[in-house]
């Protein structure tokens, strides 16, 4: 999966979790731009992604995303760590 | 959860489902896509939806309050269970206590509860609060002791918010999230951690089937499902969430069915097809040689365990059915000459077996048994047929079979239709029951008239007050019933004990005895008074559909009002409450000499009629009757 794949990927399930279609997630998108985006939501879209692409981040990575691009770029680590 | 197919394009069916201007008919949608298997997301967006709609406006569906308290974090799971009560016709109002805080929110003074009014109280307590502190070096006796003292904490918690909130009690069972470290040794050394769990679990499902409180067995659920399906630690470290969020759905779904059954939203009739389902091979064309069944093929032993199953069924209460496309004599044959059918032909009590429409039939089956299209699980092994009968009855509900017979038992059993919240004499005898109802409707087709017919069942009517032992089977009347209800107004085994015990109060409860046996206690009627008034208000009254056309409601309402006037009552009050499904009643109030009132107006459609006790002529019936000492 691309940067880019992840991206849109993320993108969708966040649109369908807040239910609104104008969100688009860049890699320097924070939680704190996108209304809606409160801590209950967050973990909600963290277990969604985990259950879509079949990984599981760090406690420690969870705590410590700040932007979109933190959290594609822990996904693309998961996910190539276990193609290996 | 149902297991139809997941709707495709959820946000467009959501979208176009919140649009609909008629509340009952937007809840109702959604209750659909609540019952298709939604996702997390899913669950979220429609929880949200669901959370538009006022909570004061206006709908058909049964409201129910529930409060979730416990020591780990909830909120996370108050989605789910708000969807999963909808697939199940509740509209839930549920609230998660604050964390930690069960306690102080069952014994405060400054209760949040006594404000929130909740019918169901779910306690969600970690077993480290109860047995965290015994030390790894008790011993057996210690054990034992720390034990009782747990459990007695916990039955007075049950007992305190039972009796000061009048709710009905589920107490969560306790998921073994503990790690071995004796391993193999773990059972043997009474104070090893799983030991404790697992010793817990035991000795709370005791305390909770004698204190009459529900069990939420998660504990047993997640030994099927595996530990790590239900907790997850990292959530347990981040928030102290014990039900993982990703096992918020399947936590809710136990729950719902707990709920489902208080409400009598729990299925009553089992609908079997034949063909490729109680056997293998279809019998018109293999004949009885050829159909697979039983020992011999591991084919022919999946459809008897399937057989098996639903007599398992039908001995705790649920009526079985047969629906099949088929030549009724051939069939016959089967029942009574294939060696290994273990179903009799008398565990079925309604046959549906020709060459009509399966839908036809399935009317036909509900309205012979007398119970509701809704109350059906319609199995078949036939994709063609399943998806005819969703189309047209979309209130029946037709599992998704798997394609290998060997699956059918446990698609069946996970998929928790029957679940109800005790079982009873009534119960057990249910099955009786109904194959007695068939021989009852052969004599009345031999009778000459009505009145012959009544006459030959040689009927007896035993009845006296609510008693504590009589609560249970009451309550669970009340709730299940829906025709003959004139208020549909549902309680809990605590409300009704409460009210019966209330001296101001009347309450009456009938079995009803004939020659081919006991029906059981089939009606019950609850009257609110107090000492200084001459009047009572007849808050419900209900009678199982069993026992209609026996005249069972003339001699009830005889018995009532003597009893009501030994007591120096005057009048007798009442509302009728119409719904869908109470139809059958419609003018009960009227025949039994009720006069309509025209100054009140209870509410939506609602009637209301007073009866005065001084000018009532009792009404000649075929029952006898014995008052219970």
């Amino acid at each position: 999966m691309t940067e880019q794949d992840l991206l849109d990927m993320f993108t969708r399930a966040l649109r369908d979790l807040l239910g609104n279609d104008s969100i688009v997630l860049r890699t320097d998108t924070t939680r704190g731009e996108v209304p809606g985006w409160d801590s209950f939501n967050y973990i909600n879209f963290i277990v969604a992604i985990e259950a879509e692409l079949g990984i599981k981040f760090r406690i420690a990575d969870v705590e410590s995303f700040a932007t979109v691009g933190d959290i594609v770029a822990g996904a693309k680590a998961l996910l190539s760590a276990r193609k290996r | 959860m149902d297991s139809r197919e997941r709707a495709r394009d959820f946000r467009g069916e959501l979208a176009a489902a919140a649009a609909l201007p008629d509340v009952d008919a937007r809840l109702a949608r959604f209750a659909y896509l609540a019952a298709s298997n939604p996702g997390m997301i899913e669950t979220i967006q429609l929880d949200k939806a669901l959370r538009a709609i006022p909570a004061d406006a206006p709908n058909s569906f049964t409201t129910v309050r529930v409060v979730l308290a416990g020591s780990p974090t909830l909120d996370h799971l108050l989605p789910a269970i708000r969807v999963a009560a909808l697939s199940r016709g509740l509209v839930a109002h549920v609230t998660a206590g604050r964390y930690g805080q069960y306690r102080q929110e069952i014994l405060g003074a400054e209760s949040p509860l006594g404000r929130l009014a909740p019918n169901t109280l779910v306690l969600s307590i970690g077993s480290g609060e109860l047995v965290g502190g015994v030390p790894l070096s008790a011993t057996r006796a210690e054990v034992d002791d720390a034990m009782r003292r747990s459990v007695q904490e916990l039955r007075e918690l049950w007992q305190v918010a039972r009796e000061r909130f009048g709710v009905g009690v589920v107490q969560q069972s306790f998921l073994d999230t503990t790690q071995p470290l004796f391993g193999n040794q773990e059972r043997l050394v009474p104070a090893a951690p799983a030991r404790l769990v697992s010793r817990l679990n035991d000795a709370v499902a005791d305390a909770a089937a004698s204190d009459g409180v529900l069990l939420l067995d998660v504990a047993t659920a997640s030994a099927r499902d595996g530990i790590d399906a239900w907790f997850d630690v990292r959530h347990w470290l981040q928030g102290k969430m014990e039900i993982a969020p990703a096992a918020a759905g399947r936590y809710a779904e136990l729950l719902a069915r707990l709920l489902g059954a208080q409400y009598g939203k729990s299925k009553k009739c089992l609908v079997l097809d034949l063909d490729n389902t109680l056997w293998g091979g279809v019998i018109g064309d293999d004949g009885l040689g050829g159909i697979k069944l039983g020992e011999g093929s591991a084919v022919g032993e999946a459809h008897l365990a399937l057989q098996k199953y639903a007599k398992q069924l039908k001995e705790r209460g649920v009526i079985l059915a047969v629906c099949s496309k088929n030549e009724p004599a051939i069939v016959e044959e089967v029942f009574s000459s294939h060696p290994e059918m273990h179903l009799r032909r008398s565990d079925i009590a309604a046959f549906a077996v020709n060459w009509r429409d399966k839908a036809e039939n399935l009317r036909e089956i509900a309205s012979r048994l007398n119970v509701g299209l809704d109350s059906l699980v319609f199995v078949d092994d036939n994709a063609v047929e399943r998806a005819r009968i969703r189309e047209s009855l979309p209130m029946v509900v037709v599992p998704e079979l798997p394609d290998d017979p060997a699956s059918y038992v446990s698609a069946l059993a996970r998929a928790g239709y029957f679940e109800t919240t005790a079982f009873t004499e009534e119960d057990r005898q249910r099955a009786e029951q109904y194959a007695a109802n068939a021989e009852r409707d052969a004599i009345r087709e031999a009778s000459q008239s009505v009145d012959d017919f009544l006459r030959g069942l040689e009927m007896r009517v035993i009845y006296g007050p609510v008693a504590p032992v009589d609560i249970v089977r009451a309550s669970q009347l009340i709730n299940k019933t829906s025709q003959f209800n004139t208020t549909t107004r549902r309680t809990t085994d605590e409300a009704l004990s409460q009210l019966a015990a209330a001296p101001d109060n009347m309450t009456l409860q009938f079995r009803l005895v004939d020659r081919f046996g006991d029906n059981g206690l089939v009606c019950v009627m609850l009257f609110l008074g107090d000492r200084n008034s001459e009047v009572l208000e007849l808050t419900s009254w209900v009678m199982s559909c069993r026992v209609f056309g026996r005249e069972l409601e003339h001699e009830a309402l005889n018995i009532a009002v003597e009893t009501a006037r030994a007591r120096g009552v005057r009048v007798i009050e009442a509302n009728l409450v119409p719904t869908p499904k109470n139809g059958v009643i419609k003018d009960l109030f009227s025949t039994l000499g009720f006069e309509r009132v025209t100054d009140t107006a209870p509410g939506e459609g609602a009637t209301r009629w007073r009866l005065r006790l001084d000018v009532y002529v009792p009404r000649a019936t075929h029952i006898s009757r014995m008052e219970r000492q």
